[in-house]
């Protein structure tokens, strides 16, 4: 892929996003007026679009693009008697569009659904195989993104197709992808080099433990959240590195010998999430769910694969009802290694 | 001294029981007031009153120790609040033109509460703005949500926010979040079947429970505000009651145009020897009965596709004056 860079007025970034939705379906960060919590309340999503008007390039999305990838529900296949039916799929290229800490989150997802193991997840593959990225640049850090931390500000090495950063009513695109350049050429003011931005700092800072003595796992400083969690799952379920599902399998109600398979999204937070046949529930207090959840972002899942899992977008602080702070969980996880350490 | 009583008490003065002495009260509708008009207020206290200030059960305030020789004077101070808060006046530096129609109440509502379905200030202002002044007793009251924190039936009417909740199944992950919030902070109205939910659309009293509970955006509010229309509730000696439901998934403009009727009819209806003018609307109805009554609030209303109107309205309460 070679690079390049482009121009465009936003009559013509309109006319490159008409043209692709010939071709592509568009997936991007939408504003759903009046769809927040409360009344009047809004919040940033993804969904499909049609137009370039349409796509919030401004605002931090709330939910992360993984639901295309992941969706929150979906039917696997329909069980009659004696047959199986795959659920159907759009043919259709998908172009996402995403900032850096999502196209990092995207390498984690790729782990567990590929590269975990022997066999792909044929669910996750044969959507991933349609997809292809957009890189939207971020001119400055959001509230609770701490991505210079997590090394996941910047992009330049991922695979996108092209980049886009909005500046003075121009936008600013770097081409990787060669099957758009007429498209590209034909719409744009002009040629020139483009890098997409990136923010180099945080407000939010978090330091990372190199290793964790295991009296973390027994520590008090679970005990808070006991009761400061209300275990819904928010956190898990706008956090873009989140793969955990449960299955549903079910019959319908005219006739119980039909029906389907649906995976859903699961949180390790939310009850239900450790039960095991005889009753038992492993990880019953909000503590000890919170600790699971903090070990396997930044510790469990790195000594498996050797990085972080937790890209420090910062979704789950800005999302809680309760105003818990992962970023802040990390900075006690870390205090409190440091503290064991001295003591030793 | 030579007072005329009846035109102190219509200019929203109160007779106390120090002789030669008033109190001012200051309505303050949706219970919104900016932070001017209440320095004013301590400043009017001060200087007129006896440096306190009460605050009455409709969120308004009385300036109490005022001499009733000031009136006209501290007409003159207040002018500045009545402006701020644009409340309908006939003659500028007189106060205010009635006080039958009492303050609207509302609860935060929206611009506050997370569980508050509609601005209830917004909405208690615009009411303000069509019913005052006038001399008829009537009290009008704003909540957000079921909750009913403003105690709306405890009014004449009461106006209850309501939002229809929508859902997106392929957003829903069956957390139960909404199940379990329905039924342990509202109506259980909720259950889940093949692992989406149902909602008990009889049963679902719009609170919006689910909605704020939702982690994934499935449930979300309709873009339509919804109200329960509450009526005919009220306080007092012969016979307490609270008001009961009349029109459930009503609109905004059905509402107001409810309330304006109301006037008329109690204008034809009420007992002409009726002490200071003043009766209760529902002492009026129940007189003329119900269904009078419904004829002509009713008038020129054109009720949505969903609203739900009550076919019969029975109030309960204590009887004092027939036992």
């Amino acid at each position: 892929m070679g690079k390049r860079g482009y121009i465009f007025l936003p009559g013509g970034f309109n006319k490159v996003i008409e043209e692709l939705s010939k071709s592509y379906r568009i997936y991007a960060p939408v504003l759903k007026v009046g769809e927040g919590r409360f009344t009047d309340t809004d919040v940033v999503r993804y969904d499909f679009v049609k137009e370039a008007s349409e796509i919030e390039l401004d605002k931090k999305s709330d939910y992360s693009f993984k639901e295309i990838l992941t969706p929150l529900s979906q039917t696997l296949f329909f069980f009659t008697e004696n047959d199986v039916k795959e659920s159907e799929i759009d043919e259709r290229e998908v172009l996402v569009f995403l900032r850096s800490c999502d196209l990092n989150a995207l390498k984690r997802l790729d782990q567990i659904y590929l590269h975990n193991g022997r066999e792909e997840d044929y669910f996750y593959a044969r959507i991933r195989d349609k997809v292809k990225f957009v890189l939207m640049g971020c001119a400055h850090s959001y509230e609770d993104c701490f991505c210079v931390d997590m090394g996941t500000n910047r992009a330049d090495d991922l695979d996108y197709s092209f980049s886009v950063d909005y500046i003075d009513n121009q936008f600013h695109c770097q081409l990787k992808d060669n099957v758009l350049e007429d498209i590209f050429t034909n719409n744009a003011l002009k040629e020139q080099d483009i890098t997409p931005r990136f923010v180099t700092e945080n407000e939010t800072r978090v330091k990372l433990p190199d290793s964790v003595p295991l009296s973390i796992f027994t520590s008090d400083m679970w005990e808070e959240y006991n009761t400061r969690c209300i275990g819904c799952g928010r956190c898990n379920y706008v956090c873009p590195t989140c793969t955990c599902y449960t299955m549903q399998d079910v019959y319908y109600t005219d006739n119980g010998r039909v029906g389907e398979r649906r995976r859903v999204n699961a949180s390790c937070m939310v009850d239900g999430y450790t039960n095991v046949a005889g009753g038992g529930e492993y990880r019953k207090k909000h503590g000890e769910r919170m600790r699971f959840k903090t070990m396997h972002k930044i510790y469990d899942f790195k000594k498996r694969f050797g990085y972080n899992m937790c890209v420090g977008c910062g979704r789950c602080d800005t999302v809680c009802p309760e105003y818990i702070s992962f970023s802040n969980i990390i900075n006690k996880v870390t205090a409190k290694t440091l503290e064991v350490q001295n003591e030793k | 001294m030579d007072i005329n009583v009846k035109k102190l008490k219509k200019n929203a003065f109160r007779v106390s029981k120090v002789r030669g002495e008033t109190a001012s009260r200051i309505r303050m509708p949706g219970g919104y007031v900016d932070a001017e008009s209440l320095k004013r207020i301590a400043e009017v206290a001060d200087k007129y009153g006896n440096g306190s200030i009460f605050l009455t059960n409709r969120q308004g305030v009385e300036i109490p120790g005022i001499k009733i020789s000031d009136m006209d004077a501290v007409n003159k101070e207040i002018q500045l609040i009545i402006d701020n808060e644009g409340t309908n006046q006939e003659k500028r530096d007189t106060g205010y033109a009635a006080s039958g129609t009492r303050n609207v109440v509302a609860c935060p509502g929206k611009r506050l509460c997370p569980y508050g379905n509609y601005d209830t200030t917004e909405f208690a202002r615009k009411m303000e703005k069509q019913i005052f002044p006038n001399n008829l007793h009537f009290k009008v009251a704003f909540t957000g949500c079921s909750n009913d924190c403003a105690k709306v039936r405890m009014n004449d009417f009461g106006i209850m926010g309501m939002t229809e909740p929508q859902y997106d199944s392929d957003r829903c992950v069956t957390c139960e979040a909404c199940v379990k919030g329905c039924k342990s902070k509202s109506v259980d109205a909720l259950k889940v079947v093949n692992g989406k939910i149902v909602r008990n659309t009889e049963k679902c009293i719009g609170c919006g429970v689910c909605i704020t509970v939702c982690p994934t955006r499935a449930w979300t509010r309709s873009k339509e505000k919804y109200y329960r229309l509450v009526l005919l509730g009220r306080t007092g000696k012969k016979n307490p009651r609270m008001a009961e439901d009349f029109i459930k998934w009503v609109d905004e403009d059905s509402i107001l145009k409810i309330v304006k009727n109301a006037y008329s009819y109690v204008e034809r209806y009420i007992d002409p020897n009726a002490p200071d003018g003043k009766e209760h609307i529902g002492y009026i109805v129940d007189r003329t009965g119900f269904e009078e009554f419904y004829k002509w609030i009713m008038e020129g209303v054109t009720l949505g596709p969903k609203a739900e109107v009550a076919k019969t309205m029975y109030w309960g309460g204590k009887h004092y004056d027939h036992e």
